[in-house]
């Protein structure tokens, strides 16, 4: 057999792509809920899951078309995540940093001892939105799903840039982030941007997890480790920034993918720490994460 | 800390000497060596690790492996594993401790990822996914520490070591300077206070702990692998000092020992288990949001103001 | 949630009293709700058959003492879905034993535990299950490291463990006290490769999780390879909750590997046949037994088809002629299992039913002392199991060869007998 040495770096920068493109969109719910709150949430990876397997139930058990399934998962999803702030972020007021992460963690463990009743321990795969017949670019294959993938995850940059810049509610949530106290004073309630936060973050989890299943597939144990790398990516980007989130998830995706095709299959993922330590160390804000940022509030 | 002594020591015969609930108390005094390290860290420094469970693995392999493959004396072993742990948390920790905060938090996470993925990968060396077995049990002159009961008392003998010196470190300058980190590391450092040194210290000295519990985790489990020293760890650990509350000393202890022996409790619950366990802890967090002993201190303190004022109201009223 | 998003009009700050209130009222809620899931958890479990199977207050008058066996197996965690069908397996055959009187009319009482796939939680559970239950034998764990872990505490209480768990090294060397019920990993790569030697392939390429399952069918792939006139021309690995190993597989694609042995436990090898078929890489596929999960297959979807792999032929139980000396108990414990449980038998829960009735044949032969028991498991021959035929002796402590292995490939979705 064998491939030329080009087509293959190829295929790894695509492969890099779209495994990237995932951590891109678990990494942009991560920020969300950082701007409003300063907190990272560690029940992000949750909401990725049950977006992934309440679709697999929507579609396959109840057999309801792609397009109103997407959009209910979404809406159920979203849900979850204002209940889940109105139940355990909003009781907490004057908490610190760490008690919020803290209720987070738990939240995330409620959530997947949830899943785990309801799905059971098995994996679930979702059929592929279009045709499973790769794409070829120059020797290298990409699949229909991934496109899908990289769209949706440009989409919901555009439609997020879009409404913290032209919409009244975005620009509220923009204000509260920057100052809070300021944000009060001109009439804006910060709790419920909060709330609000958890909604819309939640909300793309669901997108990422529907997108991603096709290919990655769906455990009730699957989110912590999404939520891992989406991390990764949101820290290396500069919290906060979605633009910095997207980069990096790329980033990371073609490190590891590099990593695991030139290198060693198994040091991937340590060569893609390495250079995301290297990159704190030189830039402590991440990519794209102004000084600002850094401003965190203390433990 | 009378009192704590002679709780511990009534515990085994309480429950009985060849009770599981040994074994259980065993692994909390275990996890306690660690949170007592890491709640100077967070507590007093204000910094935040989720990277102690490499410190950990790394005491543990390396007792492990010198002692199994190189027939080392375990002590040695323990020092030797104490000396390599110390040393690489001052590396790691000089530029590391430049961050704050989540990127912090990003950091250690990740420094502790590579060291699971180096022990996994390395398989010649340290038995891979797989781990390796047959490390010897620990011995105090001669005598080995074979039963629980013995384990017991010895773990947590060194526990009540780990505590006294900790409240030591509070109490010395260091501890004074830590706090004022905490409380604003700006302004320490207008003081003249060297914060970064100070956070360094600290800093070896938790991974110092981390890495003796790990030691006595190999000598007591006798097989070490790299499921004990994954992520989950790290955040469990953190999650034990805040629940405990981490702005005490005591906190640590306490929830180490609750989240340990929680599950035991949980198993009536089967698969719900990790459900009920989550609830518990954001309930914890949402009603005591500085911790256990956090609340409980802040209760005695109403009820004595309280007290004091009924006092004197009476005083007043005579 | 009718949350009024933005206040129209400026309200002054709300008075801490009034704040107070109202997050009173939220703490009760809550409160409320985390007891309302609690108890309906609680209430929830008990139905399926909560852990201990109670041994159904004998309907006989003189209620003969129960004989406690212990279990712990992986029922939470990454290795649930192993876990999960032994725990079942091993609940469903209490059950059945028990409704038919028990063993010389004693019942008998399993008492499982979650290991959460974790040693420390294993080493405790066997310390609970020997200290303060009593038990007389112990089956699982499900993962070969876990096993690892308590060996030296079986050794110690000299208390029978039959493991689940698959690893070589938990019977090689030989342990006193240690059985294991899997196929053993070397005999598993002798199938794959005497096969391979049939179709003329000798460079491969082999790529293996990082758990210990996979491992350990690296180290033996490699070990072996050379012995069998194999090379291997690439090695790769991928984590278990990789999502996209094209990567690995282009660079197998860049060798000249005539055919990829894929050795993984966990789901995540069902992408491995996927990425292939994006790459159009048309070699064949080989997989461990650790594919023994018809769920893997359905994950894998079209691109399962014609993969092999060697596993006991409960999966291919349907394909089997009359005659097969195993079939009628194989397909009992098939349609048992799935009917009671409304999911896939697969290999894994199998390795707790080997395991389960080991102790139950010793149990019977030589009652519950824990000694008498190890001492029967040792002399069991001609022991027909799921797994295949077993034949212990002091020396060979898992009692299965290489002929408990059958080759088997996906078929329009489902499992079957390889035939040339």
């Amino acid at each position: 057999m064998g491939i030329s040495i080009w087509s293959q770096i190829l295929q790894y920068l695509v492969t890099g792509v779209s495994i990237g493109s995932i951590y891109g969109m678990v990494a942009i719910g991560f920020n969300i809920i950082y701007n409003a709150t300063g907190i990272i949430n560690f029940a992000q990876g949750e909401f990725v899951m049950l977006g992934g397997m309440i679709m697999v139930t929507l579609t396959a058990a109840f057999g309801a078309p792609v397009i109103v399934a997407f959009f209910l998962t979404v809406a159920i999803v979203a849900l979850i995540g204002g209940l889940f702030e109105r139940l355990a972020i909003y009781p907490l007021k004057n908490a610190g940093v760490l008690s919020l992460i803290i209720v987070t963690i738990g939240g995330s463990i409620v959530l997947k001892g949830v899943a785990m009743f309801v799905w059971g321990k098995e994996s679930y795969a979702l059929p592929h939105f279009s045709s499973e017949e790769p794409i070829p670019i120059l020797g290298a294959s990409i699949l229909p799903q991934t496109l899908w993938i990289l769209g949706a995850m440009l989409l919901t940059v555009v439609l997020l840039t879009l409404f913290f810049r032209f919409t009244l509610i975005g620009r509220a949530m923009r204000a509260c982030s920057s100052n809070r106290t300021a944000a009060y004073l001109v009439g804006i309630d910060a709790r419920q941007m909060v709330c609000l936060s958890f909604i819309l973050s939640a909300a793309i989890g669901a997108v990422a997890g529907i997108i991603i299943t096709p290919i990655a597939l769906v455990d009730y144990n699957r989110g912590f480790l999404l939520a891992l790398k989406g991390f990764s990516a949101a820290v290396l980007g500069g919290l906060g920034n979605s633009a910095g989130a997207v980069i990096a998830g790329f980033l990371i995706g073609i490190l590891e993918s590099l990593g695991a095709g030139l290198v060693s299959s198994g040091y991937k993922d340590a060569i893609a720490l390495i250079v995301l330590l290297v990159i704190l160390f030189v830039r402590p804000s991440g990519i794209l994460g102004d000084k600002e940022a850094l401003k965190h509030r203390s433990f | 800390m009378i009192v704590f002594i002679l709780l511990f020591c009534a515990f085994p015969f309480l429950v009985g000497v060849k009770s599981y609930w040994i074994t259980v108390f065993i692994f909390a005094g275990i996890y306690s060596l660690i949170t007592i390290g890491l709640s100077l860290l967070m507590g007093y420094a204000g910094q935040i690790s989720l990277g102690h469970a490499a410190f950990f693995g790394m005491g543990a392999y390396t007792s492990g492996l010198l002692t199994t493959l190189l027939n080392w004396n375990p002590w040695l072993a323990l020092l030797a594993a104490l000396l390599l742990t110390s040393s690489a948390a001052l590396l790691i920790g000089i530029p590391t401790l430049r961050l704050s905060g989540h990127y912090l938090a990003m950091a250690t996470l990740a420094l502790g990822e590579i060291l699971v993925i180096f022990f996994k990968a390395e398989v010649e060396l340290t038995g891979g996914p797989s781990g390796f077995g047959l490390i010897p049990r620990l011995s105090i002159f001669g005598f080995v520490l074979k039963r629980d009961i013995e384990f017991y008392f010895f773990v947590w003998s060194i526990v009540a070591l780990a505590l006294v010196m900790a409240m030591n470190v509070i109490h010395s300058r260091v501890g004074r300077a830590l706090r004022s980190i905490h409380g604003g590391e700006l302004a320490a450092n207008a003081m003249g206070i060297n914060t970064s040194s100070y956070k360094v210290q600290v800093f070896v000295l938790s991974a110092a702990l981390a890495s003796l519990s790990g030691s006595l985790y190999a000598h007591y489990v006798t097989f070490v692998s790299p499921t004990a020293c994954e992520l989950k760890l790290s955040v469990f650990l953190v999650v034990m000092v805040a629940i405990g509350g981490m702005h005490h000393l005591w906190g640590a202890i306490v929830g180490t020992i609750l989240l340990t022996v929680l599950p035991e409790f949980l198993h009536v619950f089967q698969d719900f288990d990790i459900l009920a366990y989550g609830l518990i802890l954001m309930i914890i967090m949402i009603f005591a949001p500085n911790g256990l002993v956090g609340a409980l201190a802040a209760l005695i303190q109403r009820l004595r103001r309280r007290f004091l004022a009924v006092d004197s109201q009476r005083r007043g009223v005579i | 949630m009718g949350c009024g998003l933005i206040r129209a009009d400026r309200t002054p700050l709300p008075q801490k009293v009034e704040e107070c209130g109202t997050m009173r009222n939220h703490r009760i809620w809550i409160i409320g709700i985390a007891l309302l899931f609690v108890f309906a958890c609680g209430g929830g479990d008990q139905e399926p058959g909560g852990a201990p199977t109670q041994p159904a207050e004998t309907q006989q008058a003189e209620v003969q003492e129960p004989i406690k066996i212990g279990a712990i197996f992986a029922i939470t965690g990454p290795a649930s879905f192993l876990g999960e069908p032994e725990r079942n397996t091993a609940m469903m055959l209490a059950e059945e034993i028990n409704a038919a009187g028990g063993i010389n009319g004693r019942p008998i009482e399993m008492l499982i535990e979650d290991t959460e796939g974790v040693e420390d939680n294993a080493v405790k559970a066997v310390r609970k299950l020997i200290n303060q239950e009593g038990v007389c034998a112990i089956i699982g764990p499900s993962r070969s490291g876990v096993t690892m872990a308590v060996v030296p505490i079986m050794e110690e209480s000299e208390i029978p463990l039959i493991s689940c768990a698959a690893a070589e090294v938990i019977v090689k060397p030989v342990k006193k006290w240690v059985f294991k019920t899997p196929q053993t990993d070397s005999d598993c790569v002798i199938k794959i490769y005497e096969h391979m030697k049939t179709a003329n392939i000798e460079k491969i390429a082999i790529i293996t999780g990082t758990t210990g399952f996979g491992d350990a069918g690296r180290q033996q792939l490699k070990s072996i390879a050379p012995t069998m006139g194999i090379t291997i021309v690439a090695d790769e690995t991928y984590g278990p909750a990789d999502t996209d190993m094209t990567a690995q597989l282009t660079r197998i694609k860049g060798t000249d590997a005539q055919a990829v042995v894929n050795w993984s436990i966990v789901a995540a090898q069902s992408i491995v046949p996927k990425n292939m078929k994006q790459l159009e890489m048309d070699i064949p596929l080989y997989q461990s037994h650790g594919f023994g999960n018809i769920k893997f297959v359905e994950l894998a979807g079209e691109a399962a088809e014609g993969i092999l792999f060697p596993a006991g032929v409960l999966l291919a139980v349907e394909s089997l002629p009359d005659d097969h000396p195993r079939k009628a108990m194989l397909l009992k414990y098939k349609q048992d299992y799935e009917s009671k449980f409304n999911a896939n038998a697969s290999t894994f829960g199998g390795h707790a039913y080997d395991a389960l009735m080991l102790v139950v044949d010793a149990l019977k032969a030589v009652g519950d002392d824990p000694a008498k028991i190890r001492d029967h498991i040792e002399t069991i021959k001609g022991f027909h199991g799921t797994a295949g035929i077993f034949n212990f002796s002091p020396e060979d402590h898992n009692g299965l060869t290489k002929d408990a292995f059958s080759m088997i490939t996906v078929k329009n979705g489902k499992f079957v007998l390889f035939q040339l």
